[in-house]
């Protein structure tokens, strides 16, 4: 059992700075997702936890131990890669058992925990094939007990369903969700998915440039992203952001933008509904909460502000449809029921959820 | 291939009849060519076995009209080479005992240097490649100095284990690019899981490197054992007599000559000593076509 602490870390190649200074605490048993995009440092990072890149400055701490100095080998840890590293010239059972050979583990000792290995991953037919006759799925299996023959403190993963046909990655996220509610061991798992992060993490942190942008439970990364990074990279289709201004109006604070001619007034509900008039922000509102403006809607929610634009562009992916609206030169994104799905050509009249708009400062992109 | 269907159509068949004439032309130009390569392995093996006034009435070129073994039994163990005439069995087995241990030490040199600059890099190690690679291009004429000099200072003159150690020092060069060359395509997470699997520098590079390493080791076996054996120029310049490896005892053999030529002992001479590196390519060509061929398995 074991907490993962990383203090300060930086990390340099020469002048280029990857790291800035990166503070993670993750508790013992925690399910915690490293996102963002190709070179935000992510990888880096869970390297730097395994022991296979130096640190340049700053602590990691597993358990109660620092192993800034201490080799892979003596971490206590397991890593699945995304490439699933398995040795080729070695059968399955092989691969498996590399580890415990490499620890001089007994022989009856090994053959138990392979016996309990492959039965948790139904693997058993596998045992006595190279990974070179195994498909994507299966060596996926394999590269996960080889990491879980270890019973390690700390499992890393390394975007390890990045290699999977669309169908298979969404069947292992569950079954790594099932493998981590059973063994109950800290992870981090690295990805660029954020669907992955969203359904796997019990805590997501958001990378970028080096930098860590926020560090929270899943709903908390979504409903209130800390900055426009986090906010337009979570979600997807991603959340549409208009320039606005902070008015005050008969029923409270309110948005106001002009985009192209149109102009519009979106009264705001909830927290945000707080923020003096009279400062630019931006807006953000969630393809998820633009609706086909009803009588219903107003029933069911409160804070609807409305706003009408033409249908330009829809994308109907048969549980939902995805439709872009003109609103002056602007395009804003919505995701709507397929049976109440704007048709192109029409001219919506929306209703914009502004309970869960998010409001952000156009200088400091934070949220406000 | 040409339907004969299509035969009633007029450009089918002056397709098919094209067709025909090419191949006719390929098939013929290759097998000129490939009876022009081979004409002196022909003459030699013909002369090989025949008799000494056979050759001598009927010229160098002629299909034999008498046949024996004597020739390959006198130039195996009795004819007279630089005075002794024990024929060319002791240089025969001074190459082997010469090229089998520079083979096997320059690829597992090669092979561990291959293993170092390609998987455990460290500052310096691409400009050290760099340098190795001179080795490569050097010709080796210019090294035949500091040889001799340094043969002489640790007392290994004139004898088939300084040759070992010539040729297991000029091989690196080569072997140590062939075998980098090859492990840079080995994946580094394969490396890194097995350093995370507890494995140091050794095991992993006997586990692991070693068992996909195969396909480069025949290739450099089959170049460092052809080249090490027909190696003349350090044969000739650092041993003498019976030191002496085949190649440079088969120049002994033709400048030896007083009056009569003996075509047919030199062509058995010439075949003794063209053989182990015949059988090499022979058995190991396939293997070394492939293993240049392959990249690392993914």
């Amino acid at each position: 059992m074991a907490t993962l602490t990383i203090r300060n870390v930086r990390k340099s190649y020469g002048a280029v700075e990857v790291l800035k200074g990166v503070n993670i605490a993750a508790r013992d048993g925690e399910f915690v997702a490293l996102v963002g995009p190709s070179g935000c440092g992510k990888s880096t990072l869970l390297a730097m936890i395994a022991g296979l890149e130096k640190i340049t400055d700053g602590e990691i701490w597993i358990g109660d131990r620092m192993v800034n100095s201490v080799p892979p080998k003596d971490r206590d840890i397991a890593m699945v890669f995304q490439s699933y590293a398995l040795y080729p010239t070695m059968t399955v059972r092989e691969n498996i058992t590399f580890g415990m050979e490499s620890r001089r583990v007994p022989k009856a000792e090994q053959d138990a925990a392979v016996a309990r290995v492959a039965a948790l991953l139904q693997i058993e037919p596998l045992l006595k094939r190279k990974p070179g006759q195994l498909s994507g799925g299966q060596r996926q299996r394999v590269a996960m007990g080889r990491a879980l023959v270890r019973d390690p403190a700390l499992f890393l993963f390394d975007e390890p369903l990045s290699n999977l046909d669309a169908k298979l990655r969404v069947e292992m996220r569950t079954e790594i969700k099932k493998l981590h509610n059973r063994v109950g061991k800290s992870t981090v798992y690295v990805t660029h998915d954020q669907v992955e992060a969203m359904t796997l993490a019990s805590r997501i942190a958001v990378m970028y440039k080096g930098e860590l942008q926020q560090f929270d439970e899943p709903s908390v990364i979504y409903g209130k992203p800390a900055n426009l990074f986090v906010a337009g990279f979570m979600g997807s289709p991603a959340m549409n952001f208009i320039a606005a201004e902070t008015v005050a109006t008969a029923e409270g604070t309110a948005v106001a933008f002009s985009l192209g001619g149109e102009s519009a007034t979106l009264g705001l509900h909830g927290e945000s509904a707080r923020i003096a008039p009279g400062r630019s922000v931006i807006v953000g509102i969630r393809p998820e909460h633009i609706f086909r403006d009803s009588e219903d809607l107003r029933r069911a929610k409160r804070g609807i502000a409305t706003l009408t634009a033409p249908v330009e562009v829809v994308e109907p992916t048969g549980s939902e449809t995805i439709a872009v609206l003109k609103f002056g030169e602007r395009e804003v994104t919505g995701r709507f029921d397929p049976d109440t799905a704007p048709r192109m050509g029409e001219r919506l009249v929306l209703g914009i959820d502004m309970a869960h708009a998010c409001l952000f400062d156009p200088t400091t992109e934070r949220l406000l | 291939m040409i339907d004969a269907a299509y035969t009633d159509d007029p450009e089918a068949r002056s397709a098919a009849r094209r067709h025909i004439v090419n191949r006719v032309v390929i098939y013929g130009v290759l097998s000129l060519f490939a009876v022009v390569y081979l004409l002196p392995l022909f003459v030699v093996v013909f002369n090989s076995f025949r008799d000494l006034p056979d050759i001598a009435q009927r010229g160098l070129i002629a299909f034999p009209r008498s046949f024996s073994f004597r020739a390959w039994g006198e130039a195996w163990s009795t004819f007279c080479i630089n005075g002794t005439c024990e024929g060319m069995r002791r240089n025969f087995f001074n190459s082997l005992w010469m090229t089998v241990p520079a083979t096997i030490l320059s690829t597992l040199l090669g092979a561990m240097n291959g293993y170092v600059l390609s998987k455990w890099r460290f500052r310096g190690s691409d400009i050290l490649f760099t340098c190795m690679l001179f080795g490569v291009f050097m010709p080796g004429q210019l090294a035949l100095m500091p040889w001799a000099f340094i043969l002489g200072k640790i007392g290994l003159a004139n004898s088939t284990l300084g040759l070992i150690l010539v040729h297991c020092v000029q091989g690196i060069a080569f072997t140590t690019l062939f075998c980098r060359n090859f492990f840079v395509g080995i994946p580094d997470d394969l490396i890194k899981a097995a350093r995370i699997d507890g494995a140091g520098f050794w095991r992993i590079f006997f586990k692991i490197v070693l068992p996909l390493a195969p396909p480069i080791l025949i290739v450099t076996v089959i170049w460092q054992f052809t080249g090490i054996w027909n190696e003349f120029l350090y044969g000739v310049v650092f041993t003498s007599g019976k030191a002496q490896p085949i190649t440079a005892a088969l120049l002994a053999l033709s400048a030896n000559q007083t009056s009569v030529h003996n075509y047919d002992v030199m062509s058995a001479g010439v075949l003794i000593g063209a053989l182990p590196p015949l059988l090499v390519y022979f058995f190991g060509g396939k293997y070394f076509v492939r293993g240049l061929t392959a990249g690392a398995i993914k």
